[in-house]
């Protein structure tokens, strides 16, 4: 097990590594000169120049990506355009906010596209498969900004079952006024009983989560249907049968066992997916995200800070898969035994 | 008789597989039911255990087990017999157990399922293995661990644990080797002997048969077209298909290769009037992959094996 | 190493034909609904002029007197904030979406397909340094690395189709190789190359064939992500920019007046996702008819 543990963290090194020179040169790839852009649109020429050192800009490329690769692993992510502060800080302020929502997300999806695909696995064809998976295919065809704005709409303007925006009620900043602990709301909120806050942070949590669950919901329940689809055909299940176990035990325990390991693999696929979905629906429901932070980047044209997103993003997908490696092989035997 | 079926059929819409117009299992007697691959040996396990629906087969006719109707029984009722009175063991041992989950915890939880308490079952379990000559600890290893003859074993250990009163054995040594399968029939001939367990051993190997079986049938294309004492049926087969059966054994020198058993012949059912069999395409294997037997082969060749257990 | 999820290895299957399609097609109603609303997804693009009641509200054309207007007899989907009818410039937006994701899917097997079989035939170093590449661009989301891309070029809908292409092309490199690598080990390939076949016509005749076929059925799938992540660009403002009528740039420009009128964000969105629904359908139904492992019925 450590072997592979340890082959596999090697790997994404490996990987990080080719990820932080993919970065550089997207940031090479802007049309248009960098340091123009810093110094300004009335800048002199030397004014540029003096840019073009102080961003080392001058230096051949190499010695720039090497410098760029040193930044970024002592945590220099450049300065943002915009808001003029460290990236890397600026991510940092965002980022919890954003995990919330995609974790709160999958664990919408999960509790519902898992009994969903189980049903469908489990009267394959009929009618209640149709529509799940009718379900399933809409919910990864959805354009994600329109459903957060057709929500918003619905469920806040006309039904006001729920808040249409922020992370929490303004009126409880001077009330109940939230001591930040983790820099995650939610957590903070539990850590210090602040009740009030909790329960506001969860209604304004609801509408998003539910968005931003739909795609992972629709591809849970189909893996899920196809994963035990692909096993109640084997011996070893006849023999459960055989031994006199029910079928809700034969599905939903001895079958869907073997199915947590691929729904484990996708499930940490669509962590990254959703955290980039964040971008199309924060910004909509003002929740103070990464997703909010991208999309502000986007819309002013604050390379550095896109970047560091991106970056930051990528860096989580990796880390992402890399534990989903690792729990697949302490999940399923056959992994570390080959 | 504990087992016994009449008119028993199994089709699939309107395809028939099983035709058996008569056929049983008697206490602590070893019945061998032999056929080649695609005759309907396997479905009628599955017709036994009440499990035909699963694969999408219906089933017609008397199949009782010391009297019960297991063909009026519902699926509740039939869950409890499975394992607990009727057990069965399956062709591809390796790929009868399921590979998330190590050996001993089907085990257990089957025994526990049959209402014995955890004590009781690990005890039972650890008893069961020991009979049939295993340590106890394998039962915590996956089944990716052990070999294919171990596996079987497990699968015979937990039939022996549950006590139950008649073993469906389908090909139970078709996917292992020569030295392993003399082991493994030990094995069953010593459930009968000791146990007083009923076994149906399914198989395409006459010569399997010829050891192991009290009593044989023959199935062609989902019909009995034979059956009586083994000694009997093996050395003076009465049915042409039975004669093609036997001649197809591959021989090894001047000796015949199926041994005639000293048992005196009991006196034995008249063989079955055969109708013009269907043209039936062979049935779709119920148990998923792991059907070792080629198309058509019969006789004593043993299919390539795993390591000896 | 970063496991994409690919398409399980799908046996070399055949295409039905006539009768087992039609059965095929019957047992799927869901087939038969993507292919039919996709098939007519097309003709309201191609027939777009004709269609439109408005075909100059597709351009440059402003209404100042027609504002906001909700949808009537005369604006079937109501009008837009600068007077435009929604629903002419609805039905040109077909003529955007699908074609984007043609192209992208094109370049991206151009590129995509020729190293996935470099790497699975040659294997050895030329394998290694392809899939270490792929692995890096599969490390992204897909969506992130093509916005990445979009935000750094001119925002215009080629940029967008460049910077979807180029993060599309590792998905297919990756498939292939599979499927290249195995058939490539399999015994008539070294029959061939005993022979004497030259390289490049075993690589035509034998192995490029043999791997195609998972290939045509993720594309088919893929059509719809390509579909959604166009639009997704455009509304964050860095694919089509006005007047062009696409649906996504559509969203973000009524976003604003969403809330008193609803038609100009509600009729594009509900034209992307059906758009994507059906083509989503289709490739799905694709993939039942092509793998039988997977078909509906135990």
């Amino acid at each position: 097990m450590t072997v592979y543990v340890a082959r596999r963290v090697a790997l994404a090194a490996l990987v990080v590594a080719g990820v932080i020179i993919a970065t550089f040169v997207i940031a090479r790839v802007v049309p248009g000169d960098p340091a123009a852009t810093w110094a300004g649109p009335h800048a002199s020429a030397a004014q540029v120049a003096a840019a073009r050192r102080f961003l080392g800009l001058d230096r051949p490329p190499a010695v720039q990506l090497l410098a760029y690769f040193g930044g970024i692993l002592s945590g220099n992510w450049g300065l943002s355009v915009h808001t003029h502060q460290p990236v890397l800080s600026d991510i940092g302020t965002a980022a919890p906010a954003s995990l919330e929502l995609v974790t709160a997300a999958l664990i919408i999806a999960l509790v519902v596209a898992v009994p969903l695909g189980l049903i469908s696995a489990r009267w394959p064809g009929g009618v209640a498969d149709q529509a799940i998976r009718a379900a399933s295919i809409l919910g990864v065809s959805m354009p994600i900004f329109w459903m957060a704005l057709i929500l918003q709409l619905v469920f806040s303007q006309q039904l006001h079952w729920l808040p249409a925006a922020g992370e929490y009620s303004p009126n409880l900043l001077f009330s109940h006024p939230l001591t930040r602990v983790t820099g995650f709301s939610l957590v903070d909120a539990l850590l210090t009983g602040n009740w009030p806050m909790l329960g506001s942070i969860l209604a304004h949590l609801v509408l998003p989560a539910v968005v931003v669950a739909a795609y992972p919901a629709g591809l849970i329940a189909r893996m899920v249907r196809a994963q035990v689809l692909d096993t109640v055909g084997e011996t070893h299940i006849q023999m459960l049968r055989a031994l006199g176990f029910r079928e809700r035990a034969v599905f939903g325990r001895f079958a869907m066992k073997l199915a947590w390991n691929p729904v484990a693999a996708a499930v940490a696929l669509v962590f990254g997916y959703s955290l980039v979905n964040t971008f199309l629906v924060e910004a909509i429901f003002d929740w103070p995200g990464l997703g909010s932070y991208a999309a502000a980047s986007i819309a002013t044209l604050d390379t550095p800070a896109i970047l560091g997103v991106t970056l930051f993003i990528a860096l989580v997908y990796v880390a992402a898969n890399l534990i989903v490696d690792i729990l697949q092989a302490a999940l399923d035997p056959r992994i570390r035994l080959r | 008789m504990n087992l016994h079926m009449s008119d028993v059929r199994v089709r699939f819409g309107d395809r028939q597989v099983v035709d058996i117009s008569e056929f049983g299992v008697g206490a602590a007697e070893i019945v061998g039911l032999a056929g080649e691959s695609g005759s309907g040996k396997s479905m009628t396990t599955l017709a036994i255990l009440g499990l035909a629906h699963t694969v999408g087969a219906t089933v017609s006719g008397s199949i009782r087990l010391d009297g019960t109707e297991l063909t009026a029984l519902s699926q509740r009722e039939l869950r409890e017999i499975r394992g607990r009175r009727i057990a069965a063991i399956f062709q591809s041992p390796a790929m009868a157990f399921s590979p998330v989950f190590k050996v001993g915890s089907v085990v257990l939880r089957a025994l526990r399922l049959h209402g014995m308490s955890r004590a009781d079952a690990a005890d039972a379990a650890a008893r069961a293995m020991r009979q049939v000559l295993l340590a106890p600890d394998l039962l915590d290893r996956y089944p990716a661990q052990l070999s294919g003859g171990q596996l079987q074993r497990v699968a015979i250990a937990l039939a022996l644990a549950l006590r139950a009163e008649v073993l469906l054995a389908d090909e139970p040594t078709s996917a292992l080797d020569v030295t392993v399968q003399a082991e493994v029939l030990d094995l069953l001939r010593g459930l009968r002997e000791r146990d007083g367990m009923s076994v149906l051993l399914i198989s395409h190997d006459l010569a399997v048969v010829a050891e192991l079986c009290d009593r044989v049938a023959i199935m062609q294309r989902g019909e009995i077209v034979e059956q009586g004492p083994a000694g009997q049926v093996l050395s003076a087969p009465q049915h042409e298909y039975t004669a093609e059966l036997l001649a197809a054994v591959p021989r090894l020198g001047p000796e015949r290769a199926t041994p005639i058993l000293a048992a005196p012949p009991a006196a034995a059912p008249p063989p079955p009037v055969t109708a013009p069999p269907p043209p039936a395409a062979a049935p779709p294997p119920p148990a998923g992959p792991g059907d070792g037997g080629a198309a058509g082969e019969v006789g004593g060749a043993p299919a390539d094996g795993e390591g000896s257990g | 190493m970063i496991e994409a999820p690919t398409p399980a290895d799908i046996p070399a299957a055949v295409l039905p034909r006539g009768r087992a399609l039609r059965r095929g097609l019957r047992a799927n109603p869901l087939l038969l609904a993507g292919a039919l609303t996709a098939l007519f997804i097309v003709i309201v693009a191609v027939l777009a002029p004709l269609l439109a009641p408005f075909p100059g509200d597709a351009g440059t054309a402003t209404h100042p007197f027609t504002v906001l207007k909700p949808p009537s007899a005369a604006h079937w989907f109501g009008t837009d904030q600068v007077g435009r009818d929604v629903l002419s410039r609805v039905i040109y937006g077909a003529r955007i979406s699908p074609l984007i994701a043609v192209i992208v899917l094109v370049i991206a097997c151009l590129i995509g397909v020729p190293l996935g079989i470099a790497a699975g035939y040659f294997g050895g170093w030329v394998d290694e340094v392809i899939m270490r590449v792929t692995d890096v661009f599969l490390a992204f989301p897909s969506l992130l690395l093509a916005l990445a891309l979009a935000a750094v070029l001119p925002a215009s809908l080629t940029s967008l189709t460049i910077a979807i292409a180029v993060t599309w092309w590792p998905w297919y490199t990756r498939l292939i190789r599979g499927q290249a690598a195995s058939v490539a080990g399999r015994p008539y390939i070294d029959s061939c190359r005993a022979l004497g076949i030259p390289r490049w016509r075993i690589i035509v005749r034998h192995i490029l064939p043999n791997s195609v076929t998972p290939l045509i059925v993720q594309v088919s799938l893929d059509v719809g992500g390509v579909i959604l992540t166009a639009s997704a660009l455009s509304f964050l403002g860095l694919g089509a920019q006005d007047p062009t009528p696409d649906w996504g740039l559509m969203v973000a420009e009524g976003q604003n007046y969403f809330t008193t009128a609803w038609w100009v964000v509600t009729f594009p969105g509900i034209a992307i996702m059906v758009t994507a629904f059906a083509f989503n359908l289709l490739g799905d139904g694709l993939r039942d008819l092509l793998d039988p492992r997977r078909s509906l019925l135990p």
